[in-house]
């Protein structure tokens, strides 16, 4: 691994472990309190947020972003609701209705707009940038220490990795609240803890980390991180903590093992050209997803040894 | 206790919260609580008396509001009005001396923990957020998984329990919380009939240390037997006081209605009018 792996490869790679791991973290929660879809739901509602926040100031930045992304949440939850009343369906079916429309939305909305001059389109709110995100100046592994190449990392790289360490802190500061309250929510608020405020930050928690994300790697990533990661994870322990533990490992695996497959996978079976690097990350953790359903050590849990009284 | 010797039938519904007239004694003191789920009441307008160190059953039939009774006066759901003082002080005051057994149903047991993990959520007062479990509370919660018989089920993952065997978790964790004041919902549903044994012998000795007991209880034959002081409620309180004044043909009758045949109430209920 020479100067251009780290000149070419090594950023990218980067990024994409910080913001999986970033997705990752907020999903295990998510998918034990059964609400996974609020993470499919968030990521797809970002995107109409994200686009219109642009077209109101102009710039692609990380502040106007996410108060765009905050916004199109609301509006998502006041059409889930009034689809769900109006309309009196099950909620599962109105989030589903709501945030695919806003999301092809929010297409239909970035087509029409003139985004030439910067990093915003169609194809890049699924599949990020990923392959362009390289370190022109670094001139190898030296270059970590020098402050002038270092100057010039992508600023997707600084951004994702504040915004994993954020949340890798707060899922430690907070664990003692995360594991009470999603487990027996009656009981966190009987022994004083805000169960409503843990659920709230966890959703909040989960929408900086797909709005971060999203601009550096594109919706397909987000989506995938929230659910397989965590998912494939439950199948390997019964312990809350152990479960997180192989659900960064499982994000750190899919983000290395897809972005090398997306740029050698192809050669190794004949073909000219690399594939996307964010599809091929997605597509590596929903195999981890598969090997661990068909191999994980807890994948029969429901109902054993269990003997229902009557 | 309630010194009246004849059961209290409440007839003046509705009457505003009188916070002055809570009993210096009383465990649990509920004034004027009104719970709503949607727009009809679940619990209207309640007050209830729970004396300090006895066992006090809250009854009624199914959708009565017995539940919301206890999870409203904990906070665990919003209360439209009413007031709650635990002790004297109001309960927001005095969480620490409250542990609270939910509905073994209302979790998810599959979620990713083992026995021992749980009991030790009963530590979080002690410990807070971010404090280090010491050896001495680790032992601690190895001991009240003792107390009610499941000391060597500390690694089993919950999943892999019997419903006897996670209600008894469930108990434990409460015992974990080393509370003054032990509210229980159903704690005896849909278990076997030797857990039944093991958590009322676990109760009737914390009853024994001086500590307050009072649980959600469907079983109406096993009421006199467990209990010293019953809560009858259908959405309205209907009547409170010792088991053998309180627990009568015809406070059951009011409770429940046509719902139970009258022969039935008579096995069940001590006759009424005695003294």
């Amino acid at each position: 691994m020479g100067p251009e792996f780290v000149q070419f490869s090594l950023t990218p790679i980067l990024i994409g472990i910080f913001a999986s791991v970033a997705c990752a973290l907020p999903g295990n929660f998510l998918i034990l309190r059964r609400q996974a879809l609020i993470g499919d739901a968030i990521s797809h509602v970002v995107l109409p947020g994200i686009v219109v926040a642009f077209l109101v100031t102009g710039v692609v930045a990380a502040i106007p972003m996410l108060l765009g992304a905050a916004a199109a949440a609301v509006v998502a939850v006041v059409l889930i609701e009034a689809v769900k009343r109006l309309g009196s369906i099950e909620p599962g079916a109105a989030m589903g209705v709501v945030f695919t429309t806003m999301f092809a939305a929010g297409v239909l909305i970035l087509e029409q707009t003139d985004t030439s001059d910067v990093h915003l389109d169609v194809q890049h709110a699924l599949m990020g940038n990923l392959e362009t995100l390289v370190w022109f100046r670094a001139t190898g592994w030296e270059s970590l220490l020098d402050p002038a190449a270092l100057a010039t990392v992508p600023d997707e790289l600084p951004r994702m990795a504040v915004v994993c360490a954020l949340l890798v802190a707060c899922t430690v500061v907070f664990w003692r609240w995360l594991k009470i309250a999603t487990f027996d929510e009656g009981f966190a608020r009987a022994l004083g803890i805000p169960a409503s405020a843990v659920g709230f930050g966890l959703v909040i928690a989960a929408a900086v980390a797909a709005v971060t994300a999203f601009d550096a790697v594109g919706s397909i990533i987000v989506i995938a991180m929230f659910v397989c990661p965590p998912a494939a994870a439950r199948l390997m322990t019964n312990r809350l903590a152990h479960q997180v533990w192989w659900s960064v490992g499982f994000a750190t695996l899919s983000a290395v093992l897809g972005y090398v497959f997306a740029g050698y996978g192809p050669l190794w079976f004949g073909a000219e050209n690399a594939v996307s690097a964010a599809g091929m990350i997605a597509a590596v953790s929903g195999a981890i997803l598969g090997l661990a359903c068909l191999f994980g050590p807890h994948r029969s849990r429901v109902g054993v040894g269990r003997q229902e009284a009557p | 206790m309630t010194p009246s010797s004849r059961p209290a039938i409440a007839a003046d519904h509705g009457r505003p919260a009188r916070p002055d007239a809570i009993p210096a004694e009383a465990a649990l003191a509920v004034r004027g609580l009104t719970v709503s789920y949607g727009e009809k009441p679940a619990v209207f307008s309640v007050d209830a008396t729970f004396p300090a160190q006895s066992m006090s059953a809250i009854i009624g039939p199914n959708g009565a509001g017995k539940s919301t009774l206890l999870k409203a006066a904990l906070g665990v759901i919003p209360r439209l009005s009413g007031e709650v003082h635990v002790f004297g002080r109001p309960v927001k005051e005095a969480r620490e001396r409250i542990a609270y057994v939910p509905q073994r149903a209302s979790v998810d047991w599959d979620f990713p923990a083992t026995v021992m993990d749980v009991v030790q959520m009963g530590l979080y007062r002690r410990v807070g957020l971010l404090g280090r479990l010491s050896g001495r509370m680790t032992r601690a919660a190895r001991d009240c998984l003792d107390r009610v018989g499941m000391a060597d089920f500390g690694h089993r993952q919950i999943g892999q329990l019997s419903g006897g065997q996670q209600q008894r978790v469930f108990l434990a964790r409460a015992l974990a919380q080393d509370a003054d004041l032990y509210l229980l919902d159903e704690p005896f549903a849909g278990v076997d009939a030797a857990t039944e044994r093991a958590i009322i012998d676990v109760l009737k000795a914390l009853e024994a240390e001086g500590r307050t007991v009072v649980a959600v209880h469907h079983d109406l034959s096993t009421v006199r037997a467990y209990f010293d002081h019953v809560f009858l409620i259908n959405v309205r309180r209907i009547a409170e006081g010792p088991v053998e004044t309180t627990f009568t043909t015809e406070a059951l009758q009011a409770t429940y209605g046509g719902r139970l045949a009258a022969a039935h109430l008579d096995e069940l209920a001590v006759a009424g009018g005695r003294a």
